[in-house]
């Protein structure tokens, strides 16, 4: 009796922290392992820095106002793309999931230009926009697009017919209809849309910074390799997978904040 | 109004107090009356779906009150019939004329599936009910009182999803009641239910249908559910009514008794004998 009902205390209580932690050990253990192999001479300095020589230059660069301004830059690119293209994408998915008559007139066009890989356009974009903030912010936004498109569309178009009839029955007008039926049954499919784009979001910004930039985290890394600052290079590659996590970190929150009524965010 | 007169005197249950209390302030508010339920009168009705000719002609009246069961086979149209009288289907030709003007929440239905927005609250989903009247300040107290009556008043704040079958279909109820429909239409509620949860549905169907006195239509595939709960049986058959058989057994009827038990057979002998014909042509 007593143990069953200290049960669910006990789960309440640690096992968040420990899920917490737990995530964190691979990562560590590979920095761990990864020191290790360059103090004994196991890998080369000019092949891998170790991670204390990386954090070394990360604090040089930081001292000196550089890392800050290029990460700055390449948020700045990289959420302005994202909210420039996401946007367009979710207005194209919702009018074309609501409606026949736009739907039949932008589709096949969509699904053409999204056949081709966006990351081909950059010498095109180079020739239209030069090395400018327009050219990364051009590229990012036609890469953001189209997962958040057909997922918002996919989202709409497969709201449960049965639920929209019964909105209809009780006198729901289309505003309403939208607002308390189709938008929240479309959001679980939206969210999926916006993992992806982030991911797509941080690919075609590093591409576009190492090939066409004066600026940015992917301009710091082509920079340091020219001068074989190897030690700038993995600290600019580093700081991506930190940007990346914290990207989808925020939007599992946001997940768990609007889809709480979903049963695979339900935690008793 | 003759039928509701003969159901309450042969009505051997007393009025709940809440009940008793909630239709005197009804009465004294005088702003609506929930204890009255709405004729209904249907003439020469048809309906095709493609080159399928679902229902070829029915006549019917329905007398304000009265609680009528439909049973049939499936595909013979039953369903179609109450997606008519609901208004979800337009009609190829013929009338329902419900004897006077409607609001759209006079006439409420409630499917096999729950349909809940799985995304807004048990309240909110009886809120939903409401119609137009969602907007009003005593919106959230009817909704409460609605899923009380349904005896779900503590699930108020939870999520459909951790609701059970027989709950989700209890709150799909009361957001139908909420409104004070003068019809309500039922296609196959309990199909989904299992036996137990299906009896105390029925017997939460029949208590909301006597204290709220709306005229009830339910479609279903079961004859005993039908003979149980209804006062008149209507066999649909081909698109026409077959049979329009009056139960005239006193309430509360008693499960199992022999009355019920000797009607169900009887309309069963009537479906099977029928259901036997198009095989030998």
């Amino acid at each position: 009796m007593s143990l069953i009902e200290s049960l669910p205390r006990v789960r309440g209580l640690r096992l968040p922290r420990a899920d917490g932690l737990i995530q964190w050990i691979v990562p560590l253990a590979i920095v761990l392992i990864w020191q290790v192999a360059c103090i004994t001479g196991f890998v080369s300095p000019r092949v891998l820095p170790a991670p204390t020589d990386v954090a070394r230059a990360g604090w040089k660069l930081l001292l000196s106002g550089e890392l800050e301004r290029n990460i700055w830059v390449s948020f700045w690119r990289a959420s302005v793309g994202f909210v420039i293209g996401g946007g367009i994408g979710f207005a194209f998915g919702l009018a074309n999931g609501l409606s026949q008559l736009s739907s039949k007139l932008t589709d096949t066009t969509l699904q053409m230009v999204r056949n081709i890989p966006h990351l081909a356009l950059i010498p095109l974009v180079i020739l239209w926009f030069g090395i400018d903030e327009s050219a990364k912010l051009f590229l990012v936004a036609l890469g953001v697009f189209f997962p958040i498109y057909l997922n918002t569309l996919h989202g709409i178009r497969t709201v449960d017919p049965q639920l929209i009839e019964m909105g209809r029955i009780y006198g729901m007008s289309d505003a309403e209809l939208f607002r308390r039926v189709i938008f929240p049954g479309a959001l679980p499919s939206i969210f999926v849309g916006i993992r992806f784009a982030l991911g797509i979001m941080w690919l075609t910004l590093i591409v576009a910074e190492t090939i066409a930039a004066s600026s940015g985290l992917g301009y710091m890394a082509m920079q340091a390799r020219e001068f074989m600052l190897i030690d700038v290079v993995v600290l600019s590659i580093l700081i991506y997978a930190l940007l990346g996590k914290l990207a989808d970190s925020a939007s599992r929150a946001l997940e768990r904040l609007t889809l709480s009524w979903h049963p695979a965010f339900q935690k008793h | 109004m003759q039928e509701a007169l003969n159901f309450h005197l042969s009505d051997a249950e007393p009025l709940d107090r809440a009940n008793f209390v909630e239709q005197a302030r009804v009465a004294r508010d005088g702003s609506h009356d929930p204890s009255r339920g709405l004729p209904l009168t249907i003439r020469g009705l048809r309906k095709s779906f493609g080159r399928n000719e679902v229902l070829r002609g029915i006549d019917l009246h329905i007398p304000a009150g009265q609680f009528v069961a439909i049973v049939g086979r499936s595909g013979c149209g039953k369903s179609t019939l109450l997606r008519l009288i609901a208004g979800l289907e337009t009609a190829d030709a013929g009338t329902i004329s419900f004897g006077e003007q409607t609001r759209a929440e006079d006439v409420r239905v409630m499917f096999q599936e729950p349909r809940l927005l799985p995304w807004a609250r048990v309240l909110s989903n009886v809120e939903v009910g409401l119609g137009r009247g969602r907007a009003l300040v005593d919106a959230q107290a009817r909704a409460e009182k609605a899923l009380t009556e349904v005896g779900l008043g503590d699930k108020r704040g939870q999520w459909p999803a951790v609701l059970s079958g027989g709950q989700k279909q209890r709150v799909a109820l009361a957001r139908a009641l909420v409104s004070h429909p003068r019809i309500l239409a039922f296609d196959e509620p309990m199909g989904a239910l299992d036996a137990l949860t299906r009896i105390s549905m029925q017997r939460l169907l029949e208590r909301v249908w006597r204290d709220q006195s709306f005229t009830a239509i339910l479609v279903t595939h079961d004859v005993s559910e039908a003979v149980a709960l209804a006062d008149r049986v209507l066999v649909i058959e081909e698109g026409r009514i077959a049979y329009d058989i009056n139960v005239d057994i006193a309430r509360p009827r008693a499960r199992g008794s022999a009355d019920l038990a000797a009607l169900e057979g009887s309309i069963l002998r009537e479906l099977l004998q029928s259901a036997d014909d198009p095989s030998e042509q």
